[in-house]
């Protein structure tokens, strides 16, 4: 696993990447670790208040330890319609976890999200934010038996 | 697909939109070379006399935007790549089957204000997008497309409050993306404190075909007042749920029974969202209107991003635009108490509603939070979040009626 440091101090050239250091230190570690936040703070110049306060406002970072899988159930109006509810029951039923939570093996976490823009082919989710379409209830088990 | 016009999609799927070769193989980098020979005056006036309209939801002519720019030693052309309208997905499609003809869009505008500085700001949703655009921009550099010109993507990490303009500079510049006051405009005062220009994907992904073309030629296709084309995205229950190329004087109702096929299982229309979630709900008799921009305005919606979401017989608006309330409630960023307090707000009296809880003074009191908000929020998010419920009270009041106490 690449240290934090490097991560942080790689991207210390790009003027207000502070957001870009969160996403690399998201790819490597699926959440920004506390000492992470305090170094970013430093390499861009800004407080710990200031860093911290960019890494909570935005949904996508997590500021909270996640799973290796980041399941995300779109609730946006078209979703909604095409039946977002029956599918996030039964997310939940399959993986015994409610919305936030992660499951006790470390492998999946549950979050809801607004639109991602794929609404050709609705309800959708997407995992790591890799989309998967028209999903179903029932579908829902054979989908998350494919990540091991 | 008949009754499509197809001027940015037009090689979809037959062009690799990351290898600038491509593109320039069906004529494309020939509106900036164009661009580049012409006197910046010049270029700015064939821009405005085109037409074009912005394509992210504001509509505001882009040539007169750009026309705005004061000299300064640094300026930025900006790209607004965040669609997070729920039902958009517009600028994606562009991206994927076209990212060259951005990429050329932008250095134009490059060209028009003398700037040498790009970025394309990306909605954290689409990280393959990002991927795509870092490629075509490499190909483009590779074969000396740009120029002198660069461009960098940034990512966004879910933030719908980030499509409006200064939050989306905000953003790019590693703070929280919150609204700043205007003015000063971003034309004035910008990205790092310096005259920038923002545009949506399509705008700039128009100016090549405007170009190389002219702007004549552009200016007659479509609605006068709003011409060109728009790209849609159609969705809900209508047979053909996918995007389409229109001419702006394309009708509504088209879009729904030509293009989209009709509604789904043979049941009937009940009402269609434009323009995303924070767009009008507009009912059966007002679908014989062209989409344009004016023309939507005359019925009280508005074109939006494109988004066309059509609901059938059987759903229930209530609970939909409950549903868009918790959206806006989550979304408002917090910076100003109209949009944090009167979000948060709708979506309790909403709930009360859906719930079968309210009675006709609930009613009262969030078309009244509505004026307020309209008004006095910061930023669009604010004023546009109370516009799916005070359309759906106004053409679909009995639908808020029947869930009221006394009638329970």
């Amino acid at each position: 696993m690449a240290n934090y440091k490097d991560i942080i101090n790689g991207l210390k050239d790009k003027q207000g990447g502070i957001i870009e250091a969160f996403h690399a230190l998201q790819r490597e570690y699926n959440y920004i670790p506390e000492e992470a936040i305090a170094e970013a703070a430093q390499v861009f110049g800004v407080s710990q208040a200031q860093a911290y306060g960019v890494a909570t406002f935005y949904s996508y970072l997590s500021v909270e330890k996640r799973g290796k899988y980041i399941i995300r159930m779109c609730e946006s109006a078209p979703c909604h319609v095409a039946g977002a509810d029956e599918v996030i029951k039964a997310i939940e039923k399959h993986l015994g976890i409610k919305v936030g939570e992660t499951t006790a093996d470390g492998k999946f976490t549950l979050e809801l999200t607004e639109c991602v823009g794929q609404c050709q082919a609705t309800p959708v989710i997407t995992v790591n934010s890799e989309p998967v379409f028209n999903v179903s209830a029932a579908k829902v088990p054979e989908i998350l038996s494919a990540y091991k | 697909m008949a009754d499509e016009m197809r001027l940015l999609l037009e090689h979809a799927d037959k062009i690799d939109p990351r290898i600038a070769e491509d593109y320039i193989k069906v004529g494309g980098y020939k509106g900036l070379e164009k661009a580049r020979q012409m006197d910046r005056k010049d270029l700015i006036q064939e821009v405005k006399s085109s037409g074009l309209r912005g394509r992210g939801g504001a509509g505001f002519n882009a040539g007169m935007k750009w026309s705005f720019v004061p000299p300064a030693p640094v300026k930025y052309v900006v790209c607004n790549l965040d669609e997070g309208e729920p039902g958009t997905y517009k600028d994606r499609i562009i991206c994927e089957k076209n990212a060259q003809a951005l990429l050329e869009g932008m250095a134009i505008c490059g060209t028009a204000i003398e700037s040498k500085q790009g970025y394309i700001y990306c909605r954290g949703e689409y990280p393959f997008v990002v991927e795509l655009l870092n490629k075509a921009i490499q190909s483009a550099k590779a074969v000396g497309a740009l120029g002198d010109f660069d461009i960098e993507v940034r990512m966004g990490a879910g933030a719908y409050v980030c499509g409006e303009e200064t939050a989306l500079i905000e953003s790019i510049e590693g703070h929280r993306g919150e609204p700043r006051f205007k003015p000063p405009f971003p034309g004035v005062a910008g990205l790092w404190g310096v005259p920038t220009v923002v545009n949506n994907v399509e705008t700039f992904a128009a100016l090549p075909y405007i170009l190389s073309n002219g702007a004549e030629w552009y200016a007659s296709i479509g609605a006068p007042k709003y011409p060109g084309t728009k790209v849609l995205t159609l969705t809900g229950d209508a047979n053909n749920t996918t995007y389409f190329e229109v001419p702006t004087n394309y009708m509504l109702r088209d879009v729904i029974y030509k293009l989209g096929g009709g509604i789904k299982n043979g049941k009937k229309f009940k009402a269609v969202q434009v323009g995303g979630t924070s767009g009008a709900f507009i009912p059966e008799q007002n679908l014989d209107t062209p989409i344009d921009f004016d023309s939507m305005g005359t019925i009280g919606a508005a074109l939006g991003s494109g988004a066309v979401l059509v609901l059938d017989e059987t759903r229930d608006i209530v609970d939909i635009v409950t549903r868009i309330s918790k959206f806006f409630e989550h979304e408002s960023c917090g910076k100003c108490n109209p949009c944090r307090e009167g979000t948060f707000r709708c979506r309790e009296i909403m709930e009360k509603i859906n719930a079968g809880r309210a009675t006709e003074a609930d009613i009262n009191n969030i078309l009244l939070l509505a004026r307020v908000m309209k008004k006095a929020a910061l930023c669009g998010l604010g004023q546009a979040a109370p516009i799916p419920i005070t359309s759906t009270i106004e053409h679909f009041g009995h639908e808020y009626r029947r869930k009221l106490l006394q009638y329970a």
